[in-house]
Parts: structure tokens; C-alpha cells; sequence
């Protein structure tokens, strides 16, 4: 079958045999995007977490058909290293990743948080942040998670008076 | 003056690649012993005193001069997010005279020549090579000289040296341009190496040199490794303890879509197809007959884990602790402790991408053991090892997991069968389910107190299932040499050298599924049972637990430094026995690879369960190349132990290893991760020590003995959980 759907602001349509593939083999085989990491395969662990139209989602275990006519944004289309994104620029000021193999994913949770919620308290980090790092890099992803927030409404303040 | 070898360095040192000039240095000392492997685990164990294990006395490529006058450093040492790429290139630099922006780490191939014949592990990549990494860097930074002074013809006590140019007599020349054209180098007698306090890198948070990389996604784990033609493979691996091969029929998945073939060995069975996901179908229809001799339980592995059974080996031994303790005495304190079968979990599952062609083969993944992994395909395959090339890649998480890799030898017969390149990985059940498992462990201590609340008397007692014996890295014979399982006991001596009468006795058990070295070894567990156990004595001694643990710790350079963390932790963080506002303190201290580390906690109850607000961290690693680092390990290390001591646990029902996915594998995520983490580090130690595994041994009892003053309930099982 034939799916059409944006990757990183580009139209992109694949030819694939089985619709229910994961859209994470699609974007990591298909598309050779290798940010988004295999952790899992039972949304367990959130590694392979990019978004769908906006939101987090875990993509072992999300079929790429149901990727049809939307915009899906991995760790490539989220910032670079000209122009990072906020979650990006506040990893590099905190130094976060230790391994580094989780973190893609922990970005790409924390983006999607920050458009719903520009300033998380602690418990919205801990109810939202679920993904599992095992170098335990979480002291350093929180100050990161604020830090990030901050940046955000700095370049983007009307944001700011929405949550106030 | 100077000794000057000449020494024609081969051609293919100094290939050019795409007008890349390379350089080739020689050594000077040798770091090699015998019984290398051996000798390096004993040292990493105890002391952390590790000789580098690479042959650093032949010509070796360790540093590349790029045309754009930087500089690669080919690391023999694997990063695996111990920050290990960045300590080693702050090192370089200083002594190469370069900036950190001119500095690139890679990771050395084994076809390169610069081998690590031991591992990466055992917190000793930048002790082991604090001395050869900088002589070797200064060795060429005077080569550089000396090669600059012929060309410029001036003297080299004329010319001066800073970021990667060469100046004087008012000419200058980049790095880059000195060592182009040059095909033949004199290798001057070592040069002194500087003075610490003159180290622009050395001694600072230098931010890492793979940050850029992991923020922004760069495909560089072995998960992430392709080549053009790649084929999947995917080999049956059963989920029943101790279940060995017999046959398999083969005929529904050889017909498969996207099958290439069904690769049938002696010892396994696998399949190569098109796709991930073709592999994956056509594997779960093969059919194999395993024979598996028993259905165990977890009862059963607690049975085989106690004080007693097995072969006692006195590991410690001071006065005569048996006389005392075996009277009748009311002043005699004995408990027992236990700790769970604990899964590694590391994020990126083991897999390998391999490329056999006539007799060459080469395999790109995550691995510990480069000589382990490339000598055992060789032997496999009936190559030689010269013409097996390792390349490793950036690991997810090591954490151990990766000091044997059996499943690089299966990738690389596949891709033999088959011709083309094969990459196969577990699948999370399987890596669950196949894991090299740290091992259960039964401790029992046991001590007499004086009237006075010192301690006359004490024995620790330690059951533990197999660390170091029966990996690939310990010969077979060792273990009836050695008789105790050294990374069993890593953690397990007593540290008190002040109590006149002590002694450790070490319980071997093999068990019926793996179990090997996780992060720290025994530390965890047998720092968990001591320092408990200690809080509980210093409770009935009615002391401070702080200063009774002092009071007990003898007058020595190893005494000094562990008094030394424990008084500031205890003034960082303001220890007080006290309950204030719903929280309780704890303590705990342990000694690990010669680096002491102290630590305080603060926990409340919350809905029923323990939470850890903050932690106090003192520890002492002698010179700390990068603070910054070293703090994000002491971070890392506590969060970890805490995950391993309240949630972790795996357990055997029907046969097999359970559980299999996260989630039911509890571990701690960002909500049970303390909010504040204090760090201090100290510094009386002349050089570089162990920092990734020491800061993981008193999280357990550190938390355990602030439940108790919280609560009245002494847990003395792992992990922790309120009774109530």
C-alpha cells in the first residue's frame, strides 16, 4: 500500500506491503532517520517516542498507516545544531546525556509536553516524563525540562501570558 | 643528550586519506604484564590500579593530524556514557598543546592496532591511562617540534608551541603543515609531562565531547550501523533456564517471505531475510527442540543462596573473630540481608551488524571486550584474528552487559551463509530473558559489642551467585586458584581496620542461568548489608552512625581518605538523627576500587512509599579530570542503586526469567528520582581513581537506614518495601 505523510516538513510517500509496520521501522529503515531508537518494541520504555501531528507518540507501536496526509517530526526535524530547539539548547546547558541512546526520545517528550504545558511544575514533569534512562540521567533531564521552559518563553512570550 | 631511536615508520602508518595526513607514535614503557586479563580484574577490583593492557611499546596509531589541523584521537577505550571520550581528549590536548575545539575521539578499530586487551570496565579507563594517554601526547607534541625545527630550520628551543602551531623566529606552521609529506619520524626518550597546575583541560567541567551528537540524533550506536546489501538475521533463543539446543525443523520459515535462508548450526538457529520484521515472522515459525533437565523456581535459587552451602573461601582475615562471636553474649548482634536477581536493562539491546567475506570478516557493535569479541569470531570462523576487524560504535548503556558477546559470533556465521552483511539484535524479551544477570545474593553479620559501644568482634558472611567465574574474561582456571569469586566480594571486605577482630567469608554458588559483572559487581549488595548492619549496631551502641563509623575506621592513607568523605558528607549535607517535618536522615559509606564515598539521604513516606527527596554525595577520586563528569556519574550512579535497591527484582516462574519488558521490571523513572543532588569531591589522592562504579555503594543502606529512623521498620531485604 502507498502512505503519504510529512517527515520533518517534507511530503514523503513510501510503498510498503503491510500497513501495520512500526512507524519507527519505517523512519529508522525506510527513511534512514537513526535518531529515533528501538528500546522495547511494547511502548514500554519510550526511546522511540516522536511526534504525530504535534503529539508524543511511541512509535514501536503506532502503524504507519495511521500516519496518513500527517506531519511527523523526529530528533532530525526538532532543531539543529544552527538553530536548536529550546529542548535541545537546554540539554547542551545542562550536559545531560550520558549513554545518550534514550535521550532522543526524552526530547521529543519533553517538546510535546512544553506546547501543552510552557511551564510544567514538578509533578507535570513526573506525570508526563515516563521514559526509562538507565544511566539515571533524571536530576540533570529535570533542571534541563525547566531550563527549556524558560528559554521557550523567552523566544516565544506570548506563550508565557497564555499559561499566566 | 637525548637517546634518539630512528625508526622507519611503515608506509601504512602514513596513508594518506583524502589529503589527510596520519601519524603514527611510538610508545615509550611498556604496560604489559603477565597474566594480563587476570591481573587487570584483580587490580580493577581492589584497587583500580589497572595497567593499560593495549601494546603501547610498537608503533601505534593513536592520533590522526588532520589537513584542517585537528586532531582524532583513536580511543581504544569504548564510551558507553561514562564520559571517558571527553577525560581522555582534556588529557591529550594539554599535553598536545591543542585546544578541546581541535580535539575529535573515535573509537578505535581493532585493525588500527591500538587494542585494548582488557575492557572497558571496571571504572579504570582514565586511571589506567593517566600516564601512557599524556607521554604518549607529549611524545608527539616533541615529535611535531623537532620535525617543525628541520623544516623551519630553527632550533626547537627556539620555537614555542600553542594550539596546534608551531612558532618562532617569526615563522609559524600549523601541525597540519609539519607533518605533511613526512614519512619518517625520530622518537625522542619520554618528555616530562607537566605539572598539574599548569593544565589548561585537566581539573575542568570541559562540557562533553559527544554532546553535540547525542542532543541532536546522530546515528552512532551499534543499533544504528548499516551497510549497503544488509541483510536482518534473527537467531531462536529459548526463554527456559538452562534449555540447550537439539534440532529445529526449519521447513514453514524457509519458505517465508523475504526469508534469504534458515542458518542451521550446531549451536543455534537463525534466519536471514530482507526486513527486521520478515526475520522476526520467519523465526517464531521454527521449530525447536530444546532439552531442558529441570523447571526451576525461584524458591529453588533461594534455597541455593543461603549462608552455608557451597565452599566457604576466608577472603578477610584479623585477630580471631571466630572465639568471640561463637560464645554465648548478649552484646552479640547477628542479621541476615538479601538482595534479587537484577536485570542490566540498558536501553540499547545487544546486537551486532557483520560483514564475513573469504577471509575477512568485519563487525560493527557495542561492545566491552573488543579482543574478547574479535578473537572469538576468528576462532568461529577459522580466521585470523588480523583479518577480524572490530569496529566499535558508541554504546547504549554498558553497565557490563557487554563484557561478553556471544551474539556478534552468531551475526557473523549468518553473514558468512549468506555472503552479505547480516545485523540481528535481541528482542527486549530476549535480552530480558538471556541477560548475564547480577546475582542474588545472602549475606549474614555478625558482631559483639563492648561495654564501651566499640566493636570487639565481626563477620560478614556472603552467599553470592557467580561474577567474575565463568566470564570469558577470567581464565577457567582461575577459579580453583583463586577459590573466592573476586567480582563476588568486590564490595565485601570490612573496612572498619580499627575493630581488632574481623573476618569475611565468600559462599560460592553457580547458578543454573548466567550471572556476571553489572555495574559495581557485589558493591551494591554487600554495601547494602554491611552499612546496614553497621547503623543498626551504632543504634544499639546508642553513637551517632557517622561517628561511630569513624571511631572504627583505623590510621592509615586508605582510613584518612574514607574519614575524610564521611565528615563531609555529614557536614554538606547536616546529618542529624533527628526526624524534622516528616523526613528522616541515613547514612552510609563504602570503599570501591580505592575510591571512598560517602553519602547521606533524606526520605519521607509518601502514599505508603519511600521517597527520596535529596542526596549528599561525598566521595573522593583523587584528581578529577572533569568535576562535571564526575558528578553526572555520582548522579547517575545513586539514581541507579536507588532503582536497583527499592524497585528491581527478577524473578524465575516455571523455568523461566521473568519479568520481560519495563514497566513490570519496576524501575526508578524521573518521579522517584530525588530532586536535589549534592555532590562534593575531594581530592587526597595524587591521581586519577575509580568514578563510575564507587558512588553506586551506599544509595541501599543510605536509604534503609533513613527508613528506619522514619519508620521503626528495618528492611533487610532488597528491594525495599514498607510492610505496612
Amino acid at each position: 500500500m502507498k502512505i503519504f505523510f510529512h517527515i520533518n516538513n517534507t511530503p514523503k510517500s513510501i510503498e510498503i506491503d503491510d500497513g501495520n509496520t512500526p512507524l519507527l521501522w519505517v523512519v529508522r529503515d525506510m527513511l534512514d532517520l537513526k535518531g529515533t531508537k528501538f528500546g522495547c518494541g511494547k511502548a514500554a520504555c519510550g526511546a522511540c517516542t516522536l511526534h504525530v501531528d504535534g503529539e508524543a507518540v511511541r512509535s514501536c507501536s503506532y502503524a504507519v498507516k495511521f500516519a496518513e496526509g500527517k506531519e511527523v517530526t523526529t530528533i532530525e526535524g526538532l532543531g539543529s545544531e544552527q538553530n536548536p530547539h529550546p529542548v535541545q539548547q537546554a540539554w547542551i546547558e545542562e550536559i545531560v546525556p550520558q549513554c545518550g541512546y534514550c535521550q532522543p526520545g526524552f526530547m521529543m517528550a519533553t517538546a510535546a509536553l512544553l506546547e501543552k504545558v510552557p511551564n510544567p511544575t514538578d509533578e507535570d514533569i513526573d506525570k508526563n516524563i515516563i521514559n526509562v534512562c538507565r544511566c539515571a540521567t533524571y536530576y540533570r533531564m529535570r533542571k534541563a525540562i525547566h531550563r527549556a521552559a524558560e528559554i521557550a518563553n523567552v523566544t516565544n512570550p506570548a506563550k508565557t501570558e497564555n499559561d499566566v | 643528550m637525548m637517546s634518539k631511536e630512528k625508526k622507519k615508520v611503515s608506509r601504512r602508518k602514513f596513508l594518506i586519506r583524502g589529503g589527510l595526513g596520519t601519524i603514527g607514535v611510538l610508545a615509550v614503557g611498556t604496560y604489559l604484564f603477565r597474566n594480563p586479563i587476570r591481573r587487570g580484574i584483580a587490580g580493577a577490583i581492589d584497587t583500580a590500579e589497572t595497567p593499560y593492557m593495549g601494546n603501547t611499546s610498537s608503533p601505534i596509531v593513536w592520533f590522526e593530524v588532520t589537513s584542517k589541523n585537528t586532531i582524532v584521537l583513536h580511543s581504544p577505550k569504548v564510551e558507553m556514557g561514562q564520559g571517558t571520550f571527553t577525560g581522555l581528549a582534556q588529557m591529550a590536548a594539554d599535553e598536545l598543546e591543542v585546544s578541546m575545539e581541535q580535539m575529535k575521539v573515535i573509537h578505535a578499530d581493532t585493525a588500527s592496532g591500538n587494542m585494548d586487551g582488557f575492557a572497558t570496565g571496571g571504572s579504570t579507563s582514565i586511571s589506567s591511562l593517566w600516564v601512557p594517554l599524556r607521554e604518549l601526547a607529549a611524545t608527539m607534541r616533541e615529535m611535531i617540534k623537532n620535525k617543525a625545527s628541520e623544516k623551519m630550520n630553527i632550533s626547537p628551543e627556539q620555537l614555542s608551541i600553542a594550539n596546534g602551531i608551531v612558532s618562532g623566529g617569526g615563522k609559524t606552521m600549523t601541525y597540519a603543515e609539519v607533518v605533511k609529506d613526512v614519512s619518517e619520524w625520530d622518537i625522542p626518550d619520554t618528555p616530562n609531562l607537566k605539572e598539574l597546575k599548569d593544565y589548561k583541560f585537566v581539573g575542568k567541567p570541559i562540557p562533553r565531547v559527544d554532546l553535540k551528537d547525542k542532543v541532536f540524533g546522530a546515528p552512532i550506536f551499534g543499533m544504528d550501523a548499516a551497510l549497503p546489501n544488509m541483510l536482518y538475521g534473527s537467531v531462536v533463543r529459548s526463554s527456559a533456564i538452562g534449555a540447550t539446543y537439539v534440532d529445529a525443523d526449519i521447513s514453514i520459515a524457509s519458505g517465508m517471505p523475504g526469508v534469504i535462508k534458515v542458518v542451521k548450526e550446531p549451536d543455534f538457529v537463525g534466519v536471514v531475510a530482507n526486513s527486521l520484521i520478515e526475520a522476526e515472522n520467519a523465526k517464531n515459525a521454527i521449530e525447536v527442540e530444546w532439552k531442558v533437565e529441570r523447571t526451576w523456581q525461584t524458591s529453588d535459587i533461594e534455597e541455593m543462596i543461603a549462608v552455608g552451602k557451597g565452599e566457604p573461601f576466608v577472603i578477610q582475615k584479623e585477630g580471631d573473630s571466630e572465639d568471640i562471636l561463637n560464645q554465648e553474649n548478649s552484646n552479640i548482634l547477628k542479621h541476615d540481608y538479601k538482595s534479587p536477581i537484577g536485570a542490566h536493562a540498558q536501553l540499547e539491546p545487544n546486537g551486532a551488524l557483520a560483514h564475513v567475506e573469504d577471509n575477512r570478516a568485519t563487525i560493527m557493535l557495542s561492545t566491552q571486550v573488543v579482543k574478547i569479541t574479535r578473537d572469538e569470531i576468528a576462532e568461529r570462523l577459522g580466521l585470523d584474528e588480523d583479518n577480524v576487524n572490530i569496529v566499535p560504535t558508541f554504546l547504549g548503556g554498558g553497565f557490563g552487559r557487554r563484557l561478553h558477546t556471544p551474539n556478534a559470533v552468531q551475526a557473523a556465521v549468518m553473514s558468512k551463509a549468506v555472503g552479505k552483511p547480516v545485523k540481528c539484535f535481541f528482542t527486549r524479551k530476549e535480552e530480558f530473558q538471556n541477560d548475564t544477570f547480577r546475582p542474588p545474593t545472602h549475606h549474614v553479620l555478625k558482631a559483639k559489642l563492648l561495654e564501651n559501644g566499640m566493636i570487639e568482634a565481626m563477620e560478614h558472611n556472603v552467599s553470592s551467585g557467580d561474577v567474575a567465574f565463568g566470564s570469558p574474561m577470567v581464565p577457567g582456571i582461575a577459579a580453583p586458584i583463586l577459590g573466592a569469586d573476586l567480582g563476588a566480594w568486590r564490595g565485601g571486605m570490612i573496612q572498619y581496620g580499627a575493630i581488632p577482630n574481623f573476618k569475611t567469608i565468600s559462599w560460592r554458588v553457580t547458578l543454573p542461568f548466567a550471572t556476571s559483572w553489572w555495574r559495581s559487581l557485589g558493591l551494591l549488595a554487600n554495601t547494602f548489608a554491611i552499612e546496614s548492619f553497621m547503623d543498626e549496631l551504632a543504634i544499639v551502641a546508642k553513637k551517632n552512625p557517622a561517628e561511630f563509623r569513624l571511631a572504627h575506621i583505623q590510621d592509615d592513607d586508605r582510613g584518612f581518605r574514607l574519614k575524610e568523605v564521611i565528615k563531609a558528607a555529614v557536614e554538606k549535607s547536616g546529618y542529624t538523627d533527628e526526624v524534622i517535618n516528616g523526613r528522616a536522615m541515613g547514612f552510609a559509606a563504602s570503599t570501591d576500587a580505592n575510591t571512598p564515598c560517602a553519602q547521606v539521604v533524606e526520605v519521607s513516606i509518601e502514599n505508603k512509599e519511600i521517597k527520596v527527596h535529596k542526596v549528599t554525595c561525598a566521595m573522593d577520586p583523587g584528581i578529577s579530570v572533569n568535576p562535571d563528569q564526575v558528578r553526572a556519574q555520582c548522579e547517575g550512579a545513586i539514581i541507579m542503586g536507588m532503582s536497583a535497591a527499592m524497585f528491581e527484582k527478577m524473578d524465575v516462574e516455571d523455568g523461566q526469567l521473568t519479568p520481560t519488558i519495563y514497566g513490570p521490571y519496576q524501575m526508578a523513572l524521573m518521579k522517584n528520582a530525588p530532586k536535589e543532588i549534592e555532590v562534593v569531591l575531594l581530592q587526597n589522592d595524587d591521581k586519577p581513581g575509580a568514578v563510575g562504579e564507587p558512588p553506586l555503594g551506599p544509595i541501599g543502606a543510605a536509604v534503609a537506614n533513613a527508613v528506619f529512623r522514619l519508620t521503626g521498620q528495618r528492611l533487610r531485604e532488597m528491594p525495599l518495601k514498607l510492610t505496612t
